[in-house]
């Protein structure tokens, strides 16, 4: 898969309610969420995003609720990775069990501006932002959490190991 | 070296000796869910399994918007009903309830030594029993419905300790909000935390629970307080079944220590919007307030129907100040009227409904408008939590909230203790 777009930033605490506020929880068609994603922080955020753009954040992003329709949303809307210092932590298995890509990088989000051009390897662990020329590392993930990333989501994981 | 709580107990359920960073795949003993299940349950047919793993691992109870405020909560709610009917899943605990935390603590499920985990984030709560209880998303509930196992990263661990007794009027939820501030919003991210100390020791189950209840706001896998005399006299009115408690090693080894100092502190307040901004009372004081808000897992059960009746009652509430009231569960309810807490907030003027999660996500009973103040016993003031992007939500305690209801300003609660 590849992970390669243009960068919308955001600083701390990026919390679900502004993700995806409590008013839209009920929604689950990707076309319907994508609409509301983001849109108490960033409103024009909906309307800017295309398919393989990427989020860089600050420390504990996605904080507050387990709601998973937060990064089903941000996925929803074309978002290939979000890089962020550092994710809350139901925020962070719902992200991987959807099979959105999630990287802690606090090296990676000092480096990178909004709309930069930034890819990811995740066979490498690397971040290259294209606008500087800079490369940075993150961990890699462990197998099975790339596995599950790579079958799209723990759902399909599972249904694969079930059959 | 000794072991933290959350390194003895996943040791225990993994079966082999585990540290911090080691993953493990482990079977819970409780697994809870609430309206979020008629999304889980569609997620579940599509794993292609048609029987539950174990009907008895899971709990679900309906609190989020109850009764429904509209169809499309209706239909969720019939959604859920059928699975539950369909999947024999005895614990289901319907609209009449409560809030799933208070629900599950009044039924005995907080059980010292148990795995407890819950698709809500502040599942955290039941960690007052000295259980290990953290919440999860909607995925990986409907994976554990098929196969009964969840995957955990065995989480580093830090220590609270609470130094000294506060001060008449500064409660509980005054000492977890001045330590949310001072561990900040990331502060214990992905860590196990202990609250320990004598003041932790001399609280009812009632106070402990707005500890571990809260710890998630501090980013915390989950929240622990040893269980001891208090816990197990809970349970033995409420369960009988038989357990081991965990508690900690003496030599254990932990990633941080926080000591907290409450012998001088006043009432504390978390400011808009986030819950670790948080400020002396007398710093927000005489801030107009549209509405006062007693209620949600936090902050509502008998002891803070009493603290808040205490203040209110002979008064009246001000005629620019909404005070909604709503019982964490029906039994604080039935209780807080046989006691006549529910006529006393009435006579005052304040609204009381029937309990569930209410406005505090901002579902309905009590929506704010744009530019309009809250003032909350919650443990959430996001930006929009209460259902409006433009107005403004404080936390504080059930004391503060009640005095500020008087006044329609936020109000230090020690002038009508």
């Amino acid at each position: 898969m590849e992970i390669k777009g243009k960068v919308f930033k955001y600083g701390d605490a990026v919390n679900t309610d502004v993700i995806l506020p409590g008013r839209w929880c009920h929604l689950y068609k990707p076309e319907d969420l994508k609409k509301h994603c983001l849109e108490d922080l960033d409103k024009d955020f909906a309307a800017n995003v295309e398919e393989g753009d990427i989020i860089a954040a600050g420390e504990n992003f996605g904080c507050g609720s387990s709601r998973e329709v937060a990064p089903l949303s941000i996925k929803s809307s074309g978002i290939s990775a979000i890089i962020a210092k550092s994710f809350a932590r139901i925020f962070y298995r719902n992200s991987i069990n959807i099979g959105l890509p999630i990287l802690e990088s606090p090296e990676a989000v000092e480096n990178i501006s909004a709309g930069n051009e930034v890819s990811v390897n995740m066979a490498e662990g690397t971040i290259t932002n294209h606008t500087t020329g800079k490369t940075f590392n993150f961990v890699p993930f462990p197998e099975f959490m790339r596995d599950i990333l790579a079958k799209g989501g723990i759902r399909d994981y599972i249904l694969a190991k079930v059959k | 070296m000794g072991s933290t709580f959350a390194e003895k107990v996943l040791s225990e359920k993994a079966g082999k000796t585990v540290k911090p960073g080691d993953i493990v795949e482990i079977t819970p003993d409780l697994a809870m869910s609430h309206d979020n299940t008629a999304a889980i349950s569609k997620t579940f047919y599509n794993i292609g399994v048609d029987k539950l793993f174990d009907p008895e691992l899971h709990i679900i109870v309906l609190d989020h918007c109850t009764p429904a405020a509209d169809q499309k909560h209706a239909t969720n709610h019939k959604t859920v009903r059928e699975f539950v009917s369909r999947h024999g899943i005895k614990k289901f605990y319907d609209v009449n309830s409560g809030i799933c935390h208070q629900v599950m603590a009044e039924a005995g499920l907080g059980i010292p030594g148990h795995v407890i985990v819950g698709s809500d984030s502040h599942t955290t709560h039941l960690g007052a029993f000295g259980a290990f209880a953290t919440g999860i998303g909607r995925s990986e509930m409907a994976v554990i419905m098929a196969t009964g196992k969840i995957w955990f990263r065995v989480p580093e661990s830090m220590r609270v300790i609470v130094l000294g007794m506060p001060p008449k009027g500064v409660f509980a939820k005054d000492v977890a909000l001045k330590i949310v501030g001072k561990v900040g919003a990331s502060g214990a991210i992905y860590r196990s935390v202990e609250f320990s100390g004598p003041y932790i020791d001399s609280l009812p189950i009632d106070y402990r629970v707005v500890f571990t209840n809260i710890s998630v706001e501090m980013g915390a896998k989950n929240g622990y307080i040893k269980p001891d005399d208090k816990t197990f006299s809970y349970l033995a009115l409420r369960t009988r079944e038989r357990y081991t408690p965990v508690l900690p090693d003496t030599d254990a080894e932990y990633a941080e220590n926080v000591e907290i100092d409450v012998t001088d502190m006043t009432p504390q307040v978390a400011c808009p919007h986030t819950v670790d901004n948080v400020k002396p009372i007398g710093e927000v004081e005489g801030t107009k307030v549209n509405q006062a808000f007693l209620g949600t897992c936090n902050g509502s059960r008998l002891t803070d129907w009493q603290v808040a009746a205490s203040i209110l009652k002979g008064r009246k509430i001000s005629g620019d100040c909404r005070l909604i009231c709503i019982p964490a569960s029906s039994k604080v309810y039935l209780d807080a009227m046989k006691a006549g807490y529910v006529a006393t907030i009435m006579e005052a003027g304040g609204i009381v409904t029937n309990s569930g999660c209410g406005p505090c996500l901002g579902a309905h009973q009590g929506v704010p408008a744009p530019e309009e103040v809250v003032i909350s016993t919650g443990n959430r003031n996001f930006k929009g939590r209460m259902g409006c992007s433009e107005s403004e939500v404080y936390l504080g305690s059930p004391a503060t909230v009640a005095a500020s209801a008087l006044t329609g300003k936020i109000t230090d609660p020690r002038e009508f203790i």
